[in-house]
């Protein structure tokens, strides 16, 4: 016990003699929530338009109008052609057009059904769709009052579906990532820094002059594991400080269940770091596999886009994937409130996974060559 | 095995892959003897002094530390022994004092318990005791690492070539530390290449792609050399060599320092010599006759 806090005592020592790590780990977490939060947003907003109204009727310039007033869509141009349209888009001045067609108005009323065509840029098919599904709203919603204002009955909305989003009802970006967000940062600590700092006591060659020590290898591990286990968590608390105090994110459900859940991931997480510890020779090839997993995971954990879409292999693969299972139980737990009996499950696959990942790279850390 | 030896060889063996590092390795150390494995790079100094360290298996034979055997007991081993790697092994990024500290702590003892035996040499580190051990000199480095080899009293010192890179003064200061570790009756396994510090040892083990040579004190191994030996200098000495090496009596010629030591086939007058190297043009010409050192040795019997 007493050469634990030695190794400790050493590690920290180590680890906070470089200038640079203690600002790091301050101000990673608030650079990463500031950025990324802000930046990964799946909202399209200012899409550039261009109106081909060949009608230039009282009809036609009301929809233009409701178009230009929306915040989604930036009137970029008006043009007489479709061709002129798709010339825009083609030097990517603009994103959509949308074609009125000659007697746009005079068919409207005269209660004929009337075609627009609406021509999007899926260069990037998540804007395209997005893109897309709001004009259409746009216009839906420019139909329905038309023929309300001409006291007509409205046949297209005879059911209107209101939704009603429970847990993030402004369906704020924020909200949903910032807790994923979090998640990422305490896997970067836990599984390079730990893995990192094994390796170098190899690259440097002071692995030597430990092993003739009478220190155990038991305590050899944990002395190395421990800080970082101690850091990850550190830096998961000052992160769900910025969270709340910044973005205002909703802690709902029990943060005991957070930590608790997050002592036993680091625990998972260390193990690999550990793991590629002792199949690595230098910090450079420790890196480039702990990025290979990291990228993986990150990827595919749900965070930037919803596992239920993956293709079923895909799937499957992220059973394996801690990273995925921590993002949701942040989100269950912090959004929704769910609380012991939701989480019971991820408790459990990930607390198996840590015995399995630990068990190997404990015995395939060898003391003797 | 018998436990009032320091160090007990039998029989080692050792291969990577088809290179034979080690091929049976046989020898003692007495307690308080300061032994010398001296031989070129690559010859297995390494390789033996891990083995005895407990880092490294050998295919073959055992060894012990005392009454501890090197495999069996290891721990025990990893308790009583001081050991010096050939590359600084230390934490570049701690100071003096706390990689000092740090390794007394590991053994269970402080730097305060144990403060004789290592004041002399820690005296000289003290100015910098809060420097960080990288940005120390090589000899510093050295003394730091012995330091902490010494800061849990072991009683048998492994020092792999502690010495290279050093300049000689530094080289120097060190063998005066190692003899009065020895006085502590600390037993002292030193491997080095430089055959110069062959005559600092009570013993030395002559090793060469694994085997051993020859095991003598100096004075023992030098006087097994039998050849006359002579010193031959001139102006030109690389040409000197050439035509040293074409003269019939000749045996072995190598430079050695400013001169070419010799070793003839049979006893000759030195006039012979003389007026065979005036015939091939050569200046200033200078014989002779000198006792052997460890290095005559080595040449000798590595050709053998």
């Amino acid at each position: 016990m007493k050469t634990i806090v030695y190794l400790l005592q050493k590690e920290f020592l180590q680890i906070f003699r470089h200038r640079i790590m203690l600002p790091l780990i301050f101000v990673m977490p608030i650079i990463q929530l500031l950025i990324l939060a802000h930046a990964a947003d799946y909202e399209v907003k200012h899409i550039r338009l261009v109106m081909v109204d060949q009608d230039n009727s009282s009809l036609s310039l009301r929809l233009r109008d409701k178009f230009d007033h929306s915040p989604y869509f930036d009137l970029a141009a008006n043009v007489s052609t479709p061709k002129e349209a798709l010339e825009l888009i083609q030097q990517g001045t603009a994103d959509l057009f949308i074609e009125i067609p000659v007697d746009f108005g005079r068919d409207l009323q005269r209660s004929q059904a009337v075609q627009l065509q609406i021509s999007v840029d899926a260069i990037n098919g998540v804007k395209a769709g997005l893109a897309g599904a709001y004009a259409n709203a746009i216009i839906a919603e420019f139909n329905q009052q038309v023929w309300m204002d001409w006291g007509r009955f409205v046949p297209a909305s005879a059911l209107e579906i209101v939704p009603s989003y429970r847990f993030n009802p402004s369906l704020d970006y924020q909200t949903f990532m910032v807790p994923g967000i979090l998640v990422i940062l305490v896997t970067l600590v836990g599984m390079f820094l730990s893995g990192m700092n094994i390796v170098k006591e190899k690259e440097i060659g002071t692995i030597e002059q430990i092993n003739v020590t009478p220190i155990r290898k038991y305590q050899f591990i944990i002395g190395k594991l421990l800080p970082f286990w101690i850091i990850a968590l550190v830096e998961l608390s000052f992160g769900l400080v910025v969270a709340k105090l910044v973005f205002d994110i909703p802690f709902v459900g029990s943060l005991g269940l957070i930590y608790g859940f997050a002592a036993l991931y680091l625990l998972l997480v260390l193990g690999m770091g550990l793991f590629i510890s002792t199949i690595t020779e230098t910090q450079q090839q420790a890196m480039f596999i702990a990025w290979f997993f990291l990228m993986i995971f990150v990827l595919m954990s749900g965070l930037f886009t919803p596992i239920e879409s993956m293709p079923n292999w895909a799937q499957q693969i992220t059973r394996f994937n801690p990273i995925a299972y921590f993002v949701e139980v942040m989100r269950m737990v912090l959004l929704k409130g769910s609380g012991w009996e939701e989480v019971q499950r991820h408790f459990t696959i990930i607390g198996g996974y840590a015995l399995m990942v630990n068990g190997l790279a404990v015995w395939n850390y060898r003391k003797t060559s | 095995m018998n436990a009032d030896k320091a160090i007990q060889i039998r029989a080692i063996h050792k291969t990577y892959g088809p290179v034979k590092a080690l091929e049976n390795i046989t020898f003692d150390v007495a307690p308080g003897e300061l032994f010398g494995l001296i031989g070129p790079d690559g010859a297995g100094k390494t390789s033996l002094i891990r083995i005895l360290a407990s880092l490294l298996l050998a295919d073959e034979g055992e060894a012990a530390i005392y009454e501890w055997d090197i495999v069996r007991d290891y721990r025990q081993i990893r308790k009583h022994i001081g050991y010096m790697p050939g590359r600084f092994s230390l934490y570049q990024d701690l100071s003096v004092e706390e990689n000092l500290h740090f390794f007394a702590t590991l053994f269970g003892t402080s730097i305060e318990e144990n403060y004789d035996l290592v004041k002399d040499i820690y005296r000289q580190l003290e100015p910098f005791k809060s420097r960080r051990a990288g940005k120390l000199s090589g000899g510093m480095k050295q003394k730091l690492a012995l330091c902490c080899a010494l800061i849990h009293r072991p009683r048998v010192l492994l020092l792999d070539e502690p010495t290279t890179g050093v300049d000689p003064v530094s080289r120097k200061e060190f063998w005066e530390m190692l003899n009065q570790i020895r006085r502590e009756g600390i037993s002292i396994l030193v491997s080095t290449p430089y055959m110069d510090e062959a005559s600092l040892c009570d013993r030395i083990a002559l090793i060469q792609k694994g085997k051993i040579l020859g095991i003598d004190t100096p004075n023992g191994l030098t006087s097994r050399y039998e050849r006359p030996l002579w010193a031959v200098r001139a102006s030109d000495t690389y040409r000197l060599i050439g035509d040293l090496r074409t003269f019939s009596n000749t045996h072995t010629a190598y430079p050695f320092g400013d001169s070419v030591h010799l070793g003839l086939k049979e006893a000759t007058d030195q006039a012979v010599l003389y007026q065979y190297l005036l015939e091939k043009g050569h200046e200033s010409v200078q014989i002779e006759a000198i006792r052997p050192d460890v290095e005559d040795c080595f040449m000798e019997w590595m050709g053998g």
